[in-house]
């Protein structure tokens, strides 16, 4: 139905190499998330699989069949962009209905299969309107609406949350979750947000450089990091990363323990330090700590009440440590 | 500015700015109040006040068929501007959304064809177009306008492209449409006003085009220009009924002027001024 | 962006622009460079034979040819003098608030749109004109003798009415560019402590510079064809005194009948635009590049 499967996919433009090699399997129905630092290609490998960029090399097949020298059209796909890309000159309307128009099917079906997109969505009462007129959250609906009518064996989405506030975006996330949850339609979703990675993802491809990194669940990752460089993307605020001595007593070049992982005490631990900047959120207060193995975080409920000049004590959870060797790969299981 | 703005300083300027602007125009303004006297009125001394008779309008038509040279300027610059419309739609289509690496040195190419001096092709191109017998036809104008004017229109036609958000172009590609429908329902509804603005442009670079119309025409495909040039000598039409002839002639591209300054920096300076 | 779906298609897209304006520049330049070798004269087109370079030799000892390209010279940058300084301090003009900016824009605009014949015969019959003219007129109120303009200053004369021409241009592109000076440079400029003239020169011009620069480049590639207005005025004369290179090449070649002859004259004139084209783009191609 909409299994998507990459074999030696491999993208260059001019000189640059911006994709080397990527092999990858979607599954049907999964909601799969490409999440990377910019310039990563997760935009790019979205691109090839829409067909909107042909492979320099390599294959791309949906449900099995090559599609790799097929017309973004043939492959039965949709995708919803960053800027959400509405027809400014149409109405609600005749842009949700457009890509059918396309199809040449008859005014009929058009209009029934429009109209439940909208009320789906929200969007009855806007459908004269223009995208001009609408706010940022309904312009998205309108794009998701244009998607869905196609009836896509997979939706692709381009960041589509960028653009959004803050507060919007926590909405939207949700809605686009519980679509996923109603159509059962896989989804290849693109972002940098790893907040919006861990909450919406079945799968994540974690992507570096044009390499994956790693793919897997987002608690597979969270809890077993391949490498270094997952062990620092997932998880906010960012693993502590210790070398030298420590790392050393441990067997491995650099120790990982993440902030939630750290007993802190004003009284006695493993390693002491000085708190530098206290960062109150209420429910959790996270402090910056200049100690003896560098600069440490750590997360501690918000009402223990550190500030900053406290001396305290620093215990990692020696269950929950990480460790990688020098090149830079994970050790142990 | 943080100086305060006083109403006192704002009318010396306004005043300033009037008479230079005035006088600037005196030429215009004198030539259409000119064709308002009657001929004695005309070479009888300095005066603002014309008896206002239209008679001189009408003795340009009766006299000399005014109309003839008209519906050639007419058909010259329309004609051409559509001409110019069809090559170069696609050639900015294709520049603008799928560029290539030597693109951008097609263009300044294009560009610079501008530039070559008409005279040095003068001869080639009179003895061409007599052979093939395209003399004094309106159809040989409007060829040779199309290809003067032609490298300004693919350039205006890119730089409207170009602000089209390319992503817009991507989500029709997704929705099924052909490069032709894409063309159709999407590009050119967005560029409409892109194609407008360079229409607009390209008739008043084609109205008063002063060379080829000139050396190209004799007396049935003569647009305005050849037709006004004729009066150089003494003899032919006096002041009065010249300057009627004259404002009818400029009358139409100076209203399209007024309103196509922003198309005019745009088109003539090739971005170089934003 | 592209796919190649897409290449091969844009390339077929480009391809009637590129091929129409390859012929009409390569087919009539070439038989312009062949006729320049021949003795060809229209009146007697049975008598075609090679001539070598003797069109050229004709152009180069001919007296006219001097004058024509000196006249060329003045012509161009008397034009550009007036527009550009004429042009920046009208600029400046409008940039200050006025009453009825819409209206003095559009009245300084005009010139521009006026078709050169026209101007050029308004300008001989209704000002210039020694007997009828505006000038003659306002010559004789202040008691002086009328001045044929057009039989003292030929050059001169057709220098104003181009340059009356060209103002609006130079106008709009300069005020489009000053209009871009962000207001906050200024103002800070002013907490710096520099009066009007010191921004002027050290932020206002600087800022211009380029829009000054195009202007300029612009102008003078259409400055070097300039034609109906000299046909319609002086036809060149007296003698040759307002021929500019063009007018000789057309008097030449049509009136003239000498094919050979206005070849040559117009591979010159190919050779002096390239020219001028190149040292212009270069004194000013890093002004661009900024």
């Amino acid at each position: 139905m909409g299994s998507i499967t990459l074999k030696n996919v491999s993208k260059v433009f001019g000189d640059a190499k911006v994709i080397p090699s990527i092999d990858l399997e979607i599954n049907d129905g999964e909601f799969v998330v490409f999440v990377g630092p910019s310039g990563c290609g997760k935009s790019t490998l979205l691109r090839l699989i829409a067909g909107l960029e042909d492979v320099s090399g390599g294959s791309i097949l949906i449900d099995g069949k090559d599609v790799t020298g097929n017309a973004p059209a043939e492959r039965g796909l949709a995708m919803v962009f960053q800027s959400y890309a509405l027809y400014p000159h149409m109405s609600v309307r005749n842009n949700i209905a457009f890509p059918l128009k396309m199809a040449k099917m008859d005014k009929a079906a058009i209009d029934k299969k429009v109209t439940d997109a909208a009320k789906v969505l929200n969007l009855t009462d806007y459908l004269e309107r223009r995208p001009g007129q609408l706010s940022g959250g309904q312009r998205q609906r309108v794009a998701i609406g244009r998607a869905i009518v196609r009836e896509p064996s997979a939706f692709l989405f381009d960041e589509p949350l960028s653009n959004l506030d803050a507060s919007l975006r926590g909405t939207m996330r949700l809605e686009i979750s519980e679509l996923h949850q109603q159509l059962k339609t896989t989804m290849v979703y693109v972002t940098h947000d790893q907040v919006e990675a861990m909450t919406m993802a079945d799968k994540i491809v974690v992507l570096n450089r044009g390499n994956i990194e790693q793919v897997g669940s987002p608690l597979d990752l969270y809890n077993n990091p391949r490498n270094l460089f997952v062990a620092g993307f997932i998880g906010s605020p960012r693993m502590n990363l210790i070398e030298g001595t420590y790392a050393q007593s441990k067997g491995a070049k650099t120790a990982g323990i993440r902030p939630e992982h750290i007993a802190i005490s004003r009284d006695n631990g493993l390693w002491t330090g000085t708190v530098t900047v206290a960062e109150h959120l209420g429910s959790d207060t996270f402090l910056h700590i200049n100690s003896e193995v560098g600069t440490i975080n750590v997360r501690t409920s918000g009402e223990l009440g550190f500030h900053h000049g406290d001396k305290v004590f620093l215990t990692p959870d020696e269950t929950k440590l990480h460790r990688f060797d020098d090149k830079d790969l994970r050790i142990g299981g | 500015m943080a100086r305060k703005i006083t109403t006192q300083s704002k009318i010396g300027w306004t005043i300033l700015a009037w008479v230079v602007a005035l006088v600037i125009f005196f030429p215009i303004l004198y030539a259409f109040i000119t064709s308002l006297k009657t001929e004695p009125e005309a070479i009888d001394g300095f005066s603002l006040i014309p008896s206002g008779t239209f008679e001189n309008y009408i003795a340009v038509q009766t006299q000399r068929d005014y109309f003839k040279p008209f519906m050639n300027s007419v058909v010259l610059s329309i004609g051409s501007t559509i001409l110019a419309l069809i090559f170069a739609i696609p050639a900015a289509w294709a520049m603008a959304f799928a560029p290539g690496r030597r693109t951008k040195d097609i263009l300044m190419w294009m560009l610079s064809t501008k530039m070559m001096p008409a005279v040095a092709v003068l001869l080639p191109i009179y003895i061409l177009f007599r052979n093939f017998g395209l003399l004094d036809t309106r159809i040989g104008l409007t060829i040779m306008l199309t290809l003067i004017n032609l490298p300004i229109v693919v350039w205006m036609l890119y730089t409207y492209f170009r602000e089209i958000p390319g992503e817009i172009l991507e989500a029709a590609r997704m929705d099924g449409a052909s490069l032709w429908k894409e063309i159709v329902y999407v590009l050119t509804p967005m560029a409409v006003p892109g194609i407008a603005s360079t229409l607009l442009l390209n008739i008043i670079l084609a109205w008063n085009e002063a060379f080829w119309t000139i050396q190209l025409s004799t007396t049935n495909a003569a647009p305005l220009t050849a037709f006004i040039a004729s009066f150089s000598s003494p003899q032919g039409l006096f002041w009065a009924k010249l300057s009627a002839a004259s404002t009818m002639a400029i009358a139409p591209i100076l209203i399209l002027g007024w309103f196509s300054q922003k198309q005019l920096v745009r088109g003539l300076t090739f971005g170089a001024v934003k | 962006m592209a796919t190649q779906n897409t290449k091969t298609l844009a390339r077929l897209m480009m391809a009637p622009s590129i091929i129409a304006l390859f012929v009409w520049m390569v087919v009539p330049l070439s038989m312009t460079l062949y006729y320049s070798f021949q003795n060809y004269n229209l009146l007697t087109p049975q008598t075609v034979s090679f001539g070598g370079f003797f069109n050229y030799q004709y152009f180069y000892t001919d007296p006219a040819f001097f004058q024509a390209i000196w006249n060329t010279l003045v012509l161009v940058l008397g034009v550009l003098a007036i527009t550009v300084i004429g042009g920046i301090a009208i600029a400046l003009l409008l940039d200050q608030p006025i009453f009825g900016q819409g209206i003095v824009r559009i009245l300084v605009i005009s010139p521009f749109f006026v078709m050169p014949p026209v101007a050029a015969l308004i300008w001989k019959n209704m000002i210039m004109h020694p007997s009828y003219g505006v000038l003659a007129d306002l010559a004789r109120f202040f008691g002086m003798q009328p001045i044929d303009w057009f039989s003292q200053y030929p050059l001169f004369s057709v220098i104003v009415i181009v340059a009356w021409q060209w103002l609006p241009f130079a106008t709009l592109i300069l005020l489009t560019a000053l209009q871009s000076l962000d207001g906050e440079q200024k103002e800070a400029a002013e907490m710096d402590g520099a009066n009007f003239f010191n921004r002027f020169i050290h932020l206002t011009l600087p800022h211009l510079s380029r829009a000054i620069t195009v202007v300029i480049l612009i102008q003078t590639i259409f400055l070097l064809g300039i034609y109906a207005e000299i046909l319609v005025t002086t036809n060149g004369g007296p003698g040759y005194a307002s021929t500019n290179l063009t007018f000789l090449i057309y008097r030449t070649a049509r009136l003239g009948y000498d094919v050979g002859g206005g070849a040559a004259g117009g591979i010159i004139a190919v050779v002096l635009a390239n020219f001028v084209a190149f040292f212009l783009m270069r004194a000013v191609g890093k002004n661009l590049d900024r």
